[in-house]
């Protein structure tokens, strides 16, 4: 009972920080900031895109501090993110810019440019490497040297390449759509409203837990939606970040490079029916749109396929009702909540307690018989 | 061959258990037969209840074909087969005739099957009537009491919007004039190859946990009506520019410089074989 106590309590709680301690450390080992840098990219890009903050290094940090647990290392770099001032915005950035690393269409065999597997899992078979048991750095160093020598003669080259989406729009396959480089409504500083805006829904789902969209996305896809998508596009690569001088805005060639960021960027396609003159009806395609920071290629797509969803609300299906969707699928919002119901409720449930008392009272001296 | 693991990656235990659905599903034509489909060394939804099939069939004397899209070089079908010959060591072809066993997604090669063969599908979505009902206790419902009204209003709410029915692949059949069955994800142009087929066909949904099947010599029609049939798709006037076939599936691609629209047959080795009859090993 010590937890609630008056007195008693603030050592009791001290006492669990240092057990939580203990906890990391116990195998009398620890694992250095840099080494989850380099060995842990799938995570540190989850958590970097949960948090919505561009860091490998913080990313690291936080999950060292969490234990390797997703959410408790967003909960962190989210916390730490809203002190960061902001100091600059970026240009627009085309993602036609794009250095490619990878880059695939599910929808076309031959697209300009052709396809690049890139660095993927899919096409790995997940049984385990058990030489992986005794790696050391040593043998890392010596593969690392021999593949650079094979692979990479002289530099590397920026490949940039011409999206799949315009060659679509040039054939006339899909709508054409205008550049709206107007400014996002920014979610972290203004509150969410319905109906949203694009710029507001695009930055929440970009920012939600990986498993809550992609779950919501899978949803979709098998039955509870009415979707049925196909990957236009999708490409993993660097984008360059430039901002403007701060008293002398010019045009992008005055601008300042300030680094790149790792994307993931997906654009879907969907059948989908319009309506014509007279009530008659066809069938053309819809662009569903993910971008996320890192390799997250689900969660690009499960975002895409959402970002479609929420553009055509039907009462039907919830995954396509934009109060459901962004509402519930923020990592820090969902599971502060959830982890919220242990702290004590001694006074609510004392009330709830006496209701229920008063009602099976009612029921025994109304001479029901009470089941226990 | 991978010998860190079982012949086949499965302990035979669990062979038995897929073989013994496998069984019962081509005991009642077109029925969905659930089973505890297990994790897989690939993802869920990449083929992983073609590939329990094929790993609880397959033995030393087998030869393996793997198919996706028409090829045997696709990146998805390479991995397949390189995943069952490292923990089998059996022997592996392009050539439909050559093969016992046939895993693929999306197509049913253009050389007829044999009786001696079978054919196994990767299946992502294996209810046909999940399109109008999601939920699962509701269909198998549905299925039981033989209530597929769902399944022709579809079709016909398609007419009265387009003026025809728009399925695409996975055209619904009804297997024995008793179930509804989603034929996999295979073009219209396919369906009626399933039937009467000489060779058996099984049919595996791994992340759906469902095995079902069409046994050899089995009645499967495609669903219709008398004055809007069946039409699968139409290929009329076009051959494969590389092997001059007509007749059968079609890729329509185009040439990047000329911007022409040009075809080639969507089965690889089909068009492959069909070359090397017209100039035998290159000699012209």
């Amino acid at each position: 009972m010590g937890y609630v106590a008056v007195k008693g309590g603030t050592h009791a709680i001290e006492e669990s920080i240092k057990r939580l301690k203990y906890e990391r450390v116990h195998h009398g080992q620890t694992i250095e900031v840099e080494k989850i840098k380099a060995g842990m990219r799938g995570l540190v890009d989850q958590v970097m895109s949960e948090s919505s903050l561009y860091n490998e290094t913080l990313a690291a940090l936080a999950i060292k501090q969490a234990e390797g647990n997703p959410e408790e290392a967003v909960f962190l770099l989210r916390a730490y993110r809203s002190t960061v001032p902001r100091k600059h915005y970026s240009r627009v950035i085309e993602t036609g810019q794009m250095n490619v690393d990878r880059r695939i269409s599910a929808s076309f065999k031959d697209i300009p440019g052709g396809q690049i597997l890139g660095a993927t899992t899919d096409y790995t078979h997940r049984l385990l490497d058990f030489n992986l048991m005794d790696e050391s750095d040593a043998d890392v160093q010596e593969w690392l040297h021999q593949y650079l020598n094979e692979s990479f003669q002289g530099d590397e080259q920026q490949l940039t390449l011409p999206k799949v989406l315009d060659y679509l729009r040039k054939e006339g396959l899909i709508p054409t759509c205008e550049n709206n480089d107007m400014e996002p409504d920014d979610v972290t500083r203004e509150s969410l409203e319905f109906p949203s805006s694009r710029s507001q829904r695009l930055q929440i789902l970009t920012r939600g837990e990986t498993g809550a969209i992609t779950s919501l996305a899978y949803a979709v896809i098998r039955g509870y939606g009415a979707l049925h998508p196909t990957v236009g596009e999708l490409r993993v690569g660097t984008l360059p970040v430039t901002i403007d001088h701060p008293t002398d805005a010019g045009d992008d060639d005055d601008a300042f490079y300030i680094g790149e960021v790792k994307v993931t960027e997906v654009e879907m396609l969907m059948p989908v029916t319009v309506e014509k003159e007279y009530g008659k009806k066809e069938l053309e395609f819809e662009i569903g749109y993910g971008l996320v920071f890192g390799q997250n290629e689900t969660k690009a797509i499960a975002m895409g396929i959402l970002d479609n969803c929420l553009e055509h609300p039907t009462p039907d299906f919830p995954s396509h009702n934009e109060e459901f969707v962004l509402y519930h699928i923020d990592s820090v919002e969902s599971t502060g909540f959830i982890s919220h119901l242990k702290m004590p409720h001694y006074v609510t449930f004392q009330s709830k307690l006496d209701s229920v008392r008063k009602t099976k009272k009612e029921g025994i001296s109304k001479g029901q018989e009470v089941k226990s | 061959m991978n010998t860190a693991y079982n012949f086949a990656f499965f302990d035979e235990g669990s062979k038995r258990e897929i073989r013994r659905a496998t069984l019962k599903a081509i005991a009642i034509p077109g029925y969905q037969v659930p089973f505890a489909s297990r994790e897989m060394p690939i993802g869920r939804g990449w083929g992983t209840g073609g590939l329990q099939l094929t790993l609880s069939l397959i033995g030393k004397n087998d030869v393996l074909k793997v198919i996706d899209q028409g090829s045997d070089e696709s990146v998805n079908a390479v991995n397949i087969k390189k995943l069952v010959s490292d923990t089998t060591g059996v022997a592996t072809t392009d050539l439909t005739t050559e093969a016992t066993l046939i895993q693929s997604r999306h197509r049913i090669p253009e050389v007829p099957l044999k009786k001696d063969q079978i054919l196994i599908l990767q299946v992502p979505l294996p209810e046909p009537l999940r399109l109008f009902e999601p939920s699962e206790n509701e269909t198998k419902m549905l299925h039981a009491e033989k209530e597929y009204s769902g399944a022709w209003l579809m079709l016909f709410e398609q007419i009265m919007k387009y003026g025809s029915m728009t399925t695409g692949a996975d055209h619904p059949v009804m297997v024995q004039d008793r179930y509804v069955m989603a034929p996999s994800p295979i073009p219209r142009f396919d369906n009626p190859k399933m039937h009467e087929s000489e060779a058996l066909i099984l049919l595996g949904a791994g992340r759906e946990k469902k095995v079902y099947a069409v046994p050899p010599y089995t009645k499967v029609v495609s669903l219709d009506f008398e004055d809007y049939p069946f039409e699968p798709e139409s290929f009329e006037d076009k051959h494969c520019r590389l092997c001059g076939s007509s007749g059968v599936f079609l890729d329509e691609l185009v040439d990047e410089v000329t911007n022409e629209t040009f075809y080639q047959c969507n089965d690889t080795s089909y068009c492959i074989e069909t070359l090397n009859e017209v100039e035998p090993f290159g000699v012209k």
